[in-house]
């Protein structure tokens, strides 16, 4: 029986593509076989992939931005976040396993832009799946080479005075920036924060936006 | 400390990038041990290395193409992939 | 001392940091249910122990650029689960082409072929 998506919705709101009617792929084919197989054999059950799905379907940008507006209005869970990002999130419900999450912090003289090279490394315990074009090619040769280049085709022009730095999550790290608090924010609640706190300025191509 | 990329280009499973190798940079924080990758990737016993964030200035990387020399880039480097300079 | 000469051949082609590109194109795609539950498939493999990222990395390498060309994201992270399932043991060659097979004739879209209900809300 066919399912398809046609009516529904995905948890970001943008429409599924309609994958269930057309023809089935070869590497479909595989997924489906391998995944019978592993229930077959009781490696795995269909709960318990439901619920891996759902996991990872409700980690979102929103996860990080709530951990980013509190740093920005406690100073000292600041200070934990920077000495270990992940029990600075698990303080906060967001439990990211066993990955070793740096926090980076962008300041008047620093902006921090976060790339794997080498694969796709990206937070994704805590903001979710990357974005297609973090994991492509243009992105991963050209930040570590132009980052200022590559930052203007996001719409982000530094001026001289800021350092970039680029983080290259080679090993078992994985990064998050602190962007800047936006000015005039200081009577925004940490909830009316978040608002403001893009997934894009958590990787560093982006500033959250204005009050 | 500084500290220098090794110049050593083996096939197979590595996650010192190759714009890196022969490069130098100055150790930004020290990270702990971690089992190789290059072991766990072979399904191998993996032994723990000691595993390094190693800051390298944009200039040094790209010499005149760099847009900024002070910008820089840093990477996890594993110890067994630096020597002293 | 001289520094010997860095020969370009030595670069595998995932190394990609600092090689030449075009602009960044700013595109997204939403994940669809598939590529949703192979990526499902990874974390529990290697929270079970079948293998580990480092595993499904080494066999993505070694696939070669075409394959980063011509196969979509998650259709090289099927390809690399089941080749680091197949090398852990999990199943045999024999098994998979039969189901493969299998799962083949019962139609011919995606939803006439899956059975199970696995990720649907």
């Amino acid at each position: 029986m066919p399912h398809d998506h046609n009516n529904e919705l995905s948890s970001s709101g943008h429409p599924y593509r309609k994958d269930q009617d057309y023809p089935l792929t070869y590497w479909q084919n595989l997924e489906i076989a391998v995944r019978e197989i592993l229930i077959e054999k009781n490696i795995t059950s269909e709960t318990e992939i439901q619920l891996t799905i759902e996991e990872m379907d409700n980690r979102s940008p929103s996860n990080g931005a709530k951990v980013i507006a509190k740093a920005w209005t406690d100073p000292e869970y600041k200070r934990r976040l920077l000495i270990d990002a992940s029990a600075a999130s698990k303080e906060l419900g967001f439990d990211i396993g066993p990955l070793k999450l740096i926090a980076l912090e962008n300041t008047k003289n620093i902006h921090n832009v976060i790339v794997c090279t080498l694969c796709s490394c990206y937070p994704r315990n805590l903001l979710g799946l990357p974005p297609d074009w973090y994991k492509q090619r243009s992105y991963r040769s050209r930040i570590v080479k132009q980052p200022r280049n590559v930052l203007k085709e996001f719409g982000l022009n530094l001026s001289e005075e800021i350092t970039v730095r680029v983080h290259d999550s080679t090993a078992d790290m994985r990064y998050i920036v602190i962007p800047l608090r936006p000015p005039q924010t200081e009577s925004l609640s940490e909830e009316e924060l978040t608002k403001l706190i893009t997934r894009d300025s958590m990787i560093g191509v982006g500033v959250p936006k204005s009050a | 400390m500084r500290v220098k990329v090794k110049q050593m280009f083996p096939p197979g499973h590595v996650r010192t990038p190759f714009y890196l190798r022969g490069k130098t940079g100055e150790i930004e924080r020290e990270l702990g041990y971690f089992k190789n990758p290059e072991e766990l990737a072979y399904g191998l016993n993996a032994n723990k290395q000691k595993l390094y964030r190693v800051r390298f200035s944009m200039s040094e990387i790209w010499g005149e193409a760099s847009e900024a020399s002070n910008d820089t880039v840093d990477a996890e480097i594993y110890e067994h992939w630096l020597e002293k300079v | 001392m001289k520094d010997k000469n860095i020969k370009n051949s030595y670069v595998r082609w995932h190394d990609m940091g600092g090689r030449p590109a075009g602009k960044v194109e700013l595109n997204e795609h939403d994940f669809e249910l598939w590529e949703k539950r192979v990526d499902a498939l990874m974390v529990l493999a290697s929270s079970k122990g079948y293998f580990t990222v480092d595993g499904l990395r080494r066999v993505l390498e070694d696939m070669g650029e075409k394959a980063f060309t011509e196969m979509s994201y998650y259709e090289r992270w099927m390809a690399s689960i089941n080749q680091n399932l197949v090398e852990a043991g999990a199943y045999s060659l024999k098994e998979l082409g039969e189901k493969m097979a299998e799962v083949e004739a019962r139609g011919t879209t995606y939803g006439e072929c899956n059975l199970q209900e696995t990720g649907k809300g």
